[in-house]
This record gives C-alpha cells, sequence and structure tokens, in this order.
C-alpha cells in the first residue's frame, strides 16, 4: 500500500482526464475526475451515454491505450499507478485484480469458442494451473454465478445461453481469478427487468461472499440504489454529485441529480407524481457549453451561470461533494418543493431565483 | 448435417445438368464451322463430310444430341472426342489437370502465407507508413492485368529474355513426376505472378474484416481478461476474420482449377486453360464444352465444401 493511500482503499482516482483527438477536435470524455473505492465496497458511478463514465472505467485497465486517448492524472492501486504502468504490469492487472464485464453480454462473449474454454483461457493466462482442473473451476464458477447444470452447460457456446445466462458466464469469467475490483458497466440494461433484479441479487451476494468491490456504472439510478453504497453523479466528463447512497437519495444537492431521481419512478414517493425527462441533450463532449456544462439544460440556471465554471466543493455532510452555482440554502428550498411533487418551475420560485434569469435552451450541436 | 449435404449434393447435380444444357446449346448456336468439315481436314468430299457428321451424331436432332451428350458425361464420364486432337476430351483434360494443379495449389499457398500476414500486420499498423505502404502496393497488383504482370516478370527475371537471368522462363515447364526441381524452378514465376493480384486481394480482404472484427464487443473482453495483444489478434481476433476468406479462397482456387488461361498463356504451361484457349483457336466445341463443364463441377464443389466448412468454423451455423 502507498502510504499516500488511506489504510482500507483499494483503488483512488485523482484528477483523471481522457481526451480523444479527433477530426472534428478533442474529445473531453473525462475531465478530471476523482473518486475512491473501499476495499469490499460498492461505487456506483451514474449519468447518461455520453457522460463519460464508461470511458472512465476501461482507462482503469489501460483499455484506451489502444485508441489514442491521451490520458492524465494518476490511479492509484496497490501502491502504484496504473497510468504509469507498462503494458505488461497492466496486462497482470486485467482479468486478475481488476476484471471488467459489459453491458451487452450477447455481444461480449466470443462466439466462435465454448463458454468453458474462454472461463479457462482467463485462468490460465494468470494462473499456473492445468486444463483439467482450470476446467473443473470453470464448472464451479458457472454453479457459483447460478448456472443450471454447469457440467453440460461449460461445454456449450455462448449462442446456446439466454441472454441472462450470458451475463451470469460474464461474471464466471470476471471471478475466474478473484479480482480485488469488479468494475460493471451497465451490466443490466440489455437485459429484461426480472433478469436484472437476479443480475443485481447475484452481484451483491458475490460481493458480500467474496468481498471483492464493485465499480457499477450505470445511466439507472434504481440499479445503484439496489447495490451502491457510495454514488458518484457524472455529466459531461465530470463528476457534478458524490455522496454517500442514502445521503444522495434523501438530499440530493445537483439539479441534473434532481432530474434523475424525477425521471424514474419510485414506489415509495407521494403517488401521482409525474415522471419529468431531463429537457434537451447531453452536451457534445467537443464543444461543451461554457461555465457550469449543465447550465442550458438546468431550470434554475441564471445568467451569471454561463460564465462560472463550478467546483466540487463540500456539501454539508461527510463524503458529499456538488458542483453548482445555487448556494445551499436555494438548493434545499428547490429540493424540498420538487419532493413534494411540485414542477422545477415551482421549485424556482421556491428556492428564490429571480425571474429575469435565462431560460433554459437546447444546447447546439 | 447429413441430409443437408445430400440435398445440396443433388442440387449441386441439378445445377450442372443446367450448365451442361446451357453451354451446349450456346456452342449449338454459335455461328460456327460446321464441326464435320473441321474434322474432315482439306478438301474433303461431301461424301466423307456426311459420314463424319454421321459419326459424330450431328445428323440427330439438338435434343437427341443433347441427350447422348448428357448421359455420356453422366454415366460414363464421356465428354465426347476432340475434333481436332481425335482423343476423348476427358483424357484430354485429365492430361491437362496436374499443370493446372501445380500452378493453382503453388500459387494459392504462396497468397495464403504472404497475403494474411501482410492483412494481419495492415490492420494491426492501421494509419502508419507500414499500412499505407502495403495497401498502396496491393492496389497496384490488384489493378495490374496478369498478362502484364506476367510479360514484366519475364522480361525481367527470365533465364532466356530476362534483363537478369534468374528463374526459368515461359515454355519450362515438366511434370513433376518427370523432373521435380525443374518442376518447381519452372513454376516459381507462374506462382509469384499468379499469387501477385491475389495476395494483394487477401491483403486487402483480411485488413478489412480484422479490423471489422477487433471493434467487437467480444475482443474488448478478451484484453479486459489480460490476453496479450498477439493472442488477441491471432485467436480471438483471425478466428472470426477467417470465415470470408474460406469463402473467397475455396471459390478462387476451384476457378482456377477450372483454367487459369492468362497465366498459362504467358507461361506456356499445358494446362486446362491452355487446351480451352487452343480449342478456341481450333473451334474445338467439345473441348470448350468439356473444360466449360469441368470449371462448372469445380465451383459446384467448392461452394459445397465452403458451406460445409462454415459449420465447422462457425458454432452458429447448423444445417438441417
Amino acid at each position: 500500500m502507498s502510504s499516500e493511500q488511506p489504510a482500507g482503499t483499494l483503488l483512488s482516482v485523482e484528477n483523471l482526464s481522457v481526451q480523444f483527438p479527433t477530426p472534428d477536435g478533442i474529445v473531453h470524455a473525462v475531465d478530471g475526475i476523482s473518486y475512491s473505492l473501499d476495499a469490499g465496497g460498492t461505487l456506483g458511478i451514474v449519468g447518461e451515454s455520453g457522460s463519460g463514465k464508461t470511458v472512465a472505467a476501461l482507462t482503469l485497465i489501460g483499455l484506451t491505450r489502444t485508441q489514442g486517448a491521451t490520458v492524465t492524472g494518476r490511479i492509484m492501486f496497490n501502491g502504484r499507478d496504473l497510468l504509469t504502468a507498462s503494458k505488461t504490469e497492466l496486462r497482470h492487472v486485467r482479468g486478475d485484480d481488476i476484471a471488467m464485464i459489459f453491458q451487452d453480454p450477447l455481444s461480449s462473449l466470443h462466439p466462435q469458442f465454448r463458454v468453458g474454454s474462454q472461463l479457462i483461457e482467463a485462468m490460465r493466462i494468470h494462473r499456473p494451473i492445468t486444463k483439467s482442473a482450470a476446467r473443473a473451476r470453470a464448472t464451479e464458477l458457472l454453479d457459483l454465478v447460478g448456472i443450471p447444470d454447469p457440467k453440460r452447460r461449460v461445454d456449450q457456446y455462448p449462442h446456446e445461453f439466454s441472454g441472462g445466462m450470458r451475463q451470469r458466464a460474464m461474471i464466471a469469467m470476471a471471478l475466474s481469478n478473484e479480482p480485488k475490483i469488479l468494475v460493471a458497466d451497465e451490466p443490466t440494461t440489455a437485459l429484461d427487468v426480472t433478469v436484472q433484479a437476479q443480475i443485481l441479487a447475484l452481484l451483491e451476494r458475490l460481493r458480500s461472499e467474496l468481498g471483492m468491490a464493485i465499480i457499477m456504472i450505470t445511466h439507472d439510478l434504481g440499479v445503484v440504489a439496489q447495490i451502491a453504497d457510495h454514488i458518484a453523479v457524472m455529466y459531461a466528463g465530470r463528476i457534478v454529485e458524490a455522496a454517500d447512497a442514502r445521503r444522495l437519495f434523501s438530499a440530493p444537492q445537483h439539479p441534473y441529480t434532481w432530474g434523475l431521481l424525477r425521471s424514474i419512478p419510485s414506489l415509495e414517493g407521494p403517488r401521482g407524481v409525474e415522471l419529468v425527462p431531463i429537457p434537451g441533450r447531453p452536451p457534445s463532449l467537443i464543444r461543451r457549453p461554457s461555465g457550469c456544462h449543465f447550465h442550458p439544460r438546468c431550470a434554475y440556471a441564471l445568467p451569471s451561470h454561463a460564465a462560472i465554471d463550478p467546483p466540487l466543493v463540500d456539501a454539508g455532510a461527510p463524503g458529499h461533494m456538488v458542483a453548482c452555482l445555487l448556494d445551499a440554502a436555494q438548493r434545499e428550498a428547490a429540493w424540498a418543493e420538487l419532493r413534494a411533487g411540485g414542477a422545477p418551475e415551482q421549485a424556482r420560485i421556491a428556492a428564490g431565483i429571480e425571474d429575469d434569469a435565462v431560460e433554459p435552451t437546447e444546447v447546439a450541436g | 448435417m447429413t441430409s443437408y449435404i445430400v440435398r445440396r449434393l443433388l442440387w449441386g447435380v441439378l445445377l450442372l445438368i443446367m450448365v451442361i444444357f446451357v453451354t451446349f446449346l450456346v456452342y449449338f448456336l454459335l455461328p460456327s464451322t460446321d464441326p464435320a468439315i473441321l474434322r474432315a481436314g482439306r478438301d474433303a468430299s461431301p461424301s466423307v463430310i456426311a459420314a463424319i457428321r454421321r459419326d459424330l451424331g450431328l445428323n440427330h436432332s439438338i435434343i437427341v444430341q443433347f441427350w447422348n451428350y448428357l448421359t455420356g458425361i453422366v454415366f460414363h464420364l464421356n465428354f465426347g472426342y476432340s475434333y481436332y486432337y481425335n482423343d476423348p476430351v476427358g483424357g484430354l483434360i485429365l492430361n491437362r489437370l496436374p499443370a493446372t494443379l501445380s500452378l493453382t495449389v503453388g500459387a494459392a499457398i504462396l497468397w495464403v502465407i504472404v497475403g494474411i500476414p501482410i492483412g494481419i500486420i495492415s490492420a494491426i499498423k492501421r494509419r502508419t507508413f507500414l499500412d499505407r505502404a502495403s495497401m498502396g502496393i496491393a492496389l497496384v497488383f490488384v489493378s495490374a492485368p496478369v498478362f502484364w504482370l506476367g510479360l514484366i516478370a519475364l522480361f525481367l527475371l527470365a533465364n532466356d529474355i530476362g534483363r537478369f537471368h534468374v528463374f526459368l522462363g515461359s515454355g519450362s515447364y515438366v511434370g513433376l513426376t518427370t523432373n521435380p526441381w525443374r518442376w518447381f524452378q519452372s513454376l516459381i514465376l507462374p506462382w509469384m505472378v499468379l499469387s501477385a493480384t491475389q495476395c494483394a486481394i487477401y491483403a486487402r480482404l483480411v485488413r478489412g474484416s480484422l479490423l471489422q472484427v477487433m471493434g467487437e464487443d467480444y475482443i474488448r473482453t478478451a484484453r479486459a481478461k489480460g490476453l496479450p495483444e498477439r493472442t488477441v489478434i491471432l485467436k480471438h481476433g483471425m478466428r472470426s476474420a477467417v470465415g470470408p476468406l474460406v469463402t473467397v479462397l475455396g471459390l478462387d482456387i476451384a476457378s482456377l482449377l477450372g483454367g487459369a488461361i492468362l497465366t498459362e498463356t504467358v507461361f506456356s504451361i499445358p494446362g486446362i486453360g491452355r487446351l480451352q484457349i487452343d480449342a478456341i483457336g481450333h473451334g474445338d466445341l467439345t473441348i470448350i464444352q468439356g473444360t466449360v463443364v469441368i470449371a462448372a463441377i469445380f465451383i459446384i464443389i467448392a461452394n459445397i465444401l465452403v458451406d460445409i466448412a462454415y459449420a465447422f468454423l462457425d458454432p452458429r451455423v447448423r444445417y438441417e
């Protein structure tokens, strides 16, 4: 462990930025994010498509290197910086210490290799074990992730598995070397709701049984609510709010988080509350809006917000950070109104934001 | 699987009969000299010509002639008699087959072992100088006609007319069993010329299909597992990219076996292609028909083999 990492911290990402040069300009996919993950903890990273959450995850294990990305910052793991690690060092971390599962289990397994042989391969890169021992372990793993009849399944091809089973097989593969961290990139998005719940329950069970940490990347706050103990909300390549899961759901501070919360149905809140989508589209990561990147879609924006770039600051509870230009009292009043079922316009009045403010406008390209 | 193969074979036979019919019809309707006159030689008397017509069965109706031709092929492997050589066509083709086979198989090995690695390297080093250079050269070879390349090769490297006397030149072919070393030497230039174009095509094909495959999610999975990049490309990438290659390779080899006309002509290799081109010169209809039918048989068989190979290459493909 590095002396710079607090005890119990497994991974700390510091000021990570990832940029891709393209013919249209530089894509600022990830723009200075920092977070840390405790051993055995679960971090949820939430954001819309194009918020940079997947790129941030791929960068952890160096998978954006091959795409010509410019990466700065630090990714401290096991006392060393993964960003400066050599190709070979990084390769030994991948799939061994840090494993990853992906959004689409249908296309993430190689269609022309047997499921068992893909698992065996994953083990034998990192461990000097015999084929037959690896095979026995593969069968065990399939059993562990709840695939019925694993002895037969181990010799089947991915197309003989259902979507949920393929994701289970992916998870089995990720677990094969007992990783310290499992990065799950939208693991349930491509699955039916019932299967989603099963996969989440499985991940939760595996986390507590095997003591690994999980980074759960999703656009769905409902998913992280079930599994994460800490949540970071990303917008346009930045973390705009981070907090304990409970705190984030009870006292969210960022208008974007409010938008995410109000766009998911809740069984517990007042009934008859309409789901409100966030207007507009995620901004271009090549030409980002000035000032607060969220201001063009924000119902509470003031003209000055187009000029000032809000830093991530303390938001009144341990570990709770927010990057918003509204003051604490305004945010509290607005959220109270929203939580009671009020529309954003009412919340705006409740927060005492003067009416000469800018109207939310669509982001241009 | 077995029922699929049987069904494909039956379709193949039907297709073959159709090909035979069409070639038969085309050459029957072609405004050519009466085969009997060709056969009879100079200044033959009308009675001799009439006798030959009777011998060849040319006095029957076209339907009967076709029937005789078809049953001859199907039941006796008899492709008729050459008007010009006065020999059975089947035997003539069989005699020429080893030369064409030598040329095709050797060239195919060469273009596979050269073209595929170039394609792989080009895909990995995409947009680098190496990629652009090899794809640029490939474009030149794809566009260059084989007869032109062949002549250039001869003028440059043949030991008779060449600028540098390196390889055996045109007309030096001998059978493998006669003199293996000379056989090999005589085929070096033809192999190089025939495979140059194919190399280029295969390099581009491999590059394209590998680039497409390398964007797949399961390649990302392979990398996330911690596999070395070499394994990712050669095992996971090529496993998927090899499919289209097999298709093209099967059909290419089949069509060359039907006669590599240009290469065989430039290098005077006594193969099926030469037989064909000479037959056209002589108006030797039965040989032309015979070689076309043989070529069709090769293509049909290659198609079936390629489809069967697919079932082994891709577990998702199942033939009911």
